[in-house]
């Protein structure tokens, strides 16, 4: 047994070099903070990008922050936080949710997960601010793809590839990200409503005003409970928050205009700068499902947003169900006391024919080995994916397994 | 310009292979033999190079474009897909042992879905025209390519076209939900839908550029936006591009992203102005446009805020819209850049590289000792916010040898910019114009790697070959490991 901690990208090169002249598989993490999501990989041997650290460029006016693979999160924000700038997808902190530590996440595996909280909507998602990597492909050899300007079409866009890839396709070392200017305020209009149905039409109505809505969500009454923030803990409804971000001129305008128009639905309210810096990070890093003593499996489930209270209709009378909706009801976060099954087949049933697709974010090591924790792929996509893993792992020696059994 | 030796026994069956296509292809004008009927089709934008292709194809439904390339596929023929035909860079410039599939029958909007805000489009479809079918109820369809008009989706897809909005809007690619592509072998695969983020690898991400070498799009889902409530714009006149550059990077730094910035130099000002008279000021070297969209209230703040920001950068003129019309205006000069240019010269070169933007005064001042070196005269239109620079090299086709330096010109321009810490191609594509270039930004393993990935859709390598990458490599040779069992010791690294 092995643990790699490569200080440099020549270290990282040696590292999976050898992987492949062995034929000795590796686990591929950063500093461990995701590492109970996906399909466990059993391997011998591990590499880690912890000492792979430093913000390398940071160019504030350009717009853009190069950093060493292993940085972590917390070093990184609080760089941008000096430049009233942010990584505008909202990079997720799982920590909680899957029973760690808060903060300790790393640059790489922000990026390899490609998980993005509700702004979302409004400025993609962690893949559409990658503009460059170096990285250590499956075949032992160092690669680099994209650049660091805004605009590149330059060659294939590995960069969307190596998104979400978990690990499985390459080591990232060195990534190049777009970085934004953090608004000067938000408002969080507030609309007061059990009624999942109603509460994807007030989202659909507040995301379709001119108003720049920079997330939408909708949390029942008995998630409410359990987000510790002001004028939500202890409402009596539960309650659809539409984000304005921007000047404080243009805030306070567009949150009387929002206001305004969704006042049919029921009462509005509103949360001011300060609230809803804590309201939102909850709803991103699913703080309701993350209390301690909460045992529960957790879906992260992406459908079109109209379809999300039909798909929690067929979800709802499952054991220990439980939901809350983001990015205007295309985004749905599950909770099920179901702990041997993980209720796998229900959610993938209820997905399946809306086109959209359901992860497991949280569940057990057993779990996580006995169902599949990405959506199965379809037979054409199943089959460029297969492809695409052997010509950059041919030998599987980087994270086999994490996200498909066989791949 | 060499493209791969044309297979000629291919081209000995011209008339056999027509007749199987129109087997497949039955529809009127599906197929396309006659020379002088292809002859239009010899070309894309890149008008400079011209190759007529074996036979045009032009299918009308899905499963006559899977039979086509399955055809091809089995036959060992090669495919060169086709937009509206608008490239700049050669990426739809037929083969001559090839077969040109047009998609332009694809036409259809096939929905418009509000509720979830994307629009189901055919690949045919213009860039306009979706925003075209939206705008009536308030929305619009945000990456505009200068070709919008005439630019077809598909081909978006393809190059993952920009605009001068992409600073704040992104590009095809980040504008994309779903997509029906059918690779050669025939297979009809979808990706995505109408929800965000892919299962799995993001597929959709890299067939998004990949400039018709993965497979071929037959249907696209795009995100279409609410458009904003208003937009207003500053014309701002300066004595530098180092000032203009250094308002730029005041603005940005200043925390706004406006939806438009773009930069003009004095040679370009002053060709829009005797083209179009849109009022520009002719005492200044360069002119920034600055558009700020939104909630209303926030776009008046913003411009103050701008206007500020240009006054202590030592704007000579700043013009600020105060109507929809003078905004327009402003952009009219913009818009008619290229043709305006094409006015004052026979010929010209657009090329498309990207720079850090704080690059602008080094590139502008050795881009102009090479127009003295070359003997061409350049102008040079920015979209600032991003980087992404336009020169547009004057040249003369009919002088012998002179289309060949404005190539070598644009060539060093390209070769800058990558030494400066940009890139080849901003939004235009790789194509056949800067496949040759490729090597200066990529070395062999970071190529090798981005073929592979073709090898992964296309193991024959019939989709458009000659296309993005400088050497033809075969996938069985790619695919050969460089590391042996047994061969390497173990790492002397850092554990825990």
């Amino acid at each position: 047994m092995s643990n790699f901690a490569p200080e440099n990208a020549q270290q990282v090169l040696d590292a999976v070099a050898w992987a492949v002249s062995e034929g000795a598989p590796l686990q591929v993490r950063g500093s461990n903070s995701k590492s109970a999501i996906g399909r466990p990989v059993n391997t011998e041997h591990e590499i880690n990008t912890s000492n792979l650290t430093g913000i390398r460029l940071y160019e504030p006016e350009e717009l853009i922050l190069q950093a060493e693979a292993g940085t972590t999160m917390a070093e990184i924000e609080a760089a941008l936080d000096e430049k009233n700038q942010q990584l505008a997808f909202e990079p997720m902190d799982l920590g909680p949710l899957l029973q760690g530590e808060s903060g300790t996440g790393t640059l790489g595996g922000v990026i390899a997960g490609n998980l993005s909280g509700p702004r979302r909507i409004r400025v993609g998602a962690a893949r559409d601010h990658l503009l460059g990597f170096d990285a250590v492909s499956g075949r032992g050899e160092a690669f680099k793809s994209g650049g660091r300007v805004m605009k590149n079409v330059t060659g294939y866009d590995l960069c969307k590839l190596m998104c979400g890839s978990w690990g499985t396709l390459g080591v990232m070392t060195r990534l190049t990200v777009k970085v934004l200017p953090r608004a000067e305020k938000e408002r969080t209009v507030l609309v007061h409503t059990d009624d999942r149905q109603q509460a994807v039409a007030i989202m659909r109505d507040g995301l379709n005003a001119p108003y720049d809505v920079t997330g939408a969500c909708w949390v029942p009454r008995s998630v409410t409970a359990r987000i510790d923030v002001e004028h939500v803990t202890g409402t009596d409804t539960g309650l659809v928050a539409l984000r304005l971000e921007g000047p404080d001129v243009s805030v306070s305008y567009r949150a009387a205009q929002m206001r305004e128009l969704l006042k049919d639905y029921g009462k509005t309210d509103e949360l001011h700068t300060s609230n809803g810096r804590k309201f939102w990070p909850a709803i991103r890093d699913v703080q309701p499902f993350a209390k301690p003593g909460d045992e529960r499996v957790v879906w992260r489930i992406s459908v079109a947003p109209s379809e999300a209270p039909s798909i929690l209709e067929k979800l709802n009378g499952l054991s220990g169900a439980e939901a809350f909706m983001d990015w205007g009801g295309g985004l749905v976060w599950l909770a099920l006391d179901m702990p041997s099954d993980g209720g796998a087949d229900d959610v993938r049933a209820a997905v399946a024919g809306f086109g959209g697709h359901a992860t497991l974010i949280r569940g057990s090591q057993a779990l996580r080995g006995a169902v599949p924790v990405f959506q199965p792929l379809s037979p054409g996509v199943k089959k460029l994916t297969e492809r695409i893993k052997a010509s950059f792992d041919p030998d599987r020696v980087l994270n086999p397994g994490r996200m498909y059994d066989g791949l | 310009m060499e493209m791969p030796a044309p297979d000629q026994d291919v081209i000995n069956r011209r008339e056999s292979i027509a007749d199987d296509l129109k087997a497949l292809v039955p529809g009127p004008g599906g197929v396309i033999v006659d020379e002088d009927e292809r002859r239009p089709w010899e070309s894309d934008g890149l008008t400079a190079y011209r190759i007529q292709p074996l036979v045009v194809v032009l299918p009308e439904t899905v499963a006559e474009v899977a039979a086509v390339l399955r055809y091809c596929h089995d036959n060992g023929i090669k495919v060169v897909p086709r937009g509206a035909g608008t490239s700049l860079s050669g990426g739809a410039l037929p083969l001559q042992d090839g077969i040109l599939l047009g998609l332009g029958k694809f036409n259809r909007i096939l929905e418009v879905d509000y509720d979830n805000r994307c629009a189901r489009v055919q690949p045919g479809v213009t860039n306009l025209a979706i925003t075209k079918a939206v705008e009536a109820d308030g929305y619009y369809y945000a990456p505009d390519p200068s070709s919008q008009i005439a630019c077809s989706i598909g081909g978006n897809v393809a190059e993952n076209s920009g605009g001068v909005h992409c600073l704040k809007y992104g590009l095809t690619t980040n504008n994309l939900l779903g997509l029906e592509i059918v690779t050669l072998d025939g297979e009809v695969i979808r990706i995505g839908g109408k929800h965000l983020d892919a299962e799995g690898y993001d597929l959709m991400g890299i067939l998004t550029g990949s400039e018709g070498l993965l497979g071929v799009v037959t249907e696209v889902t795009v995100r279409i936006l609410r458009s904003p409530e208003t937009a207003r714009a500053l014309l701002i006149g300066f004595d530098s591009s180092e000032a203009a550059g250094d308002c730029v990077a005041k603005v940005i730094g200043a925390g706004i992203i406006p939806g438009g910035m773009e930069m003009m130099d004095k040679y370009a000002i002053h060709a829009a102005e005797d083209f179009v008279q849109a009022g520009y000021p002719l005492d200044v070297d360069a002119l920034l446009i600055v558009e700020l969209d939104g909630p209303a209230q926030e776009v008046d703040y913003l411009i103050d805020r701008v206007k500020v920001i240009a006054d202590d950068c030592g704007a000579r003129s700043v013009r600020i819209s105060e109507s929809e019309q003078e905004r327009l205006s402003f952009w009219a000069g913009r818009k008619a850049a290229f043709p305006a240019v094409g006015r004052i010269s026979p010929d010209y070169y657009c090329m498309d590289g990207t720079i850090p933007r704080n690059q602008l005064p080094t590139v502008l001042t050795r881009m102009a000792k090479l127009s003295d070196q070359y003997g061409l005269r350049v102008a040079n239109v920015f979209h600032a916010g991003d980087g992404n620079l336009h020169p547009l090299i004057l040249y003369d086709a009919n002088i012998p040898g002179e289309l060949e330096k404005a190539e070598d010109f644009g060539s060093d321009i390209l070769r800058l910019c990558v030494e400066v810490g940009g890139v080849l191609t901003g939004e235009h594509g790789v194509g056949v114009e800067k496949r040759d270039l490729m090597p200066e930004m990529f070395n062999e393993t970071d190529l090798d790697h981005q073929m592979r990935l073709k090898c992964a859709f296309d193991p024959d390598g019939l989709l458009n070959p000659g296309k993005v990458f400088p050497q033809l490599r075969r996938c069985a040779e790619l695919g050969r490991m460089h590391i042996h069992k047994g061969k390497m010791p173990f790492p002397d690294i850092p554990r825990f």
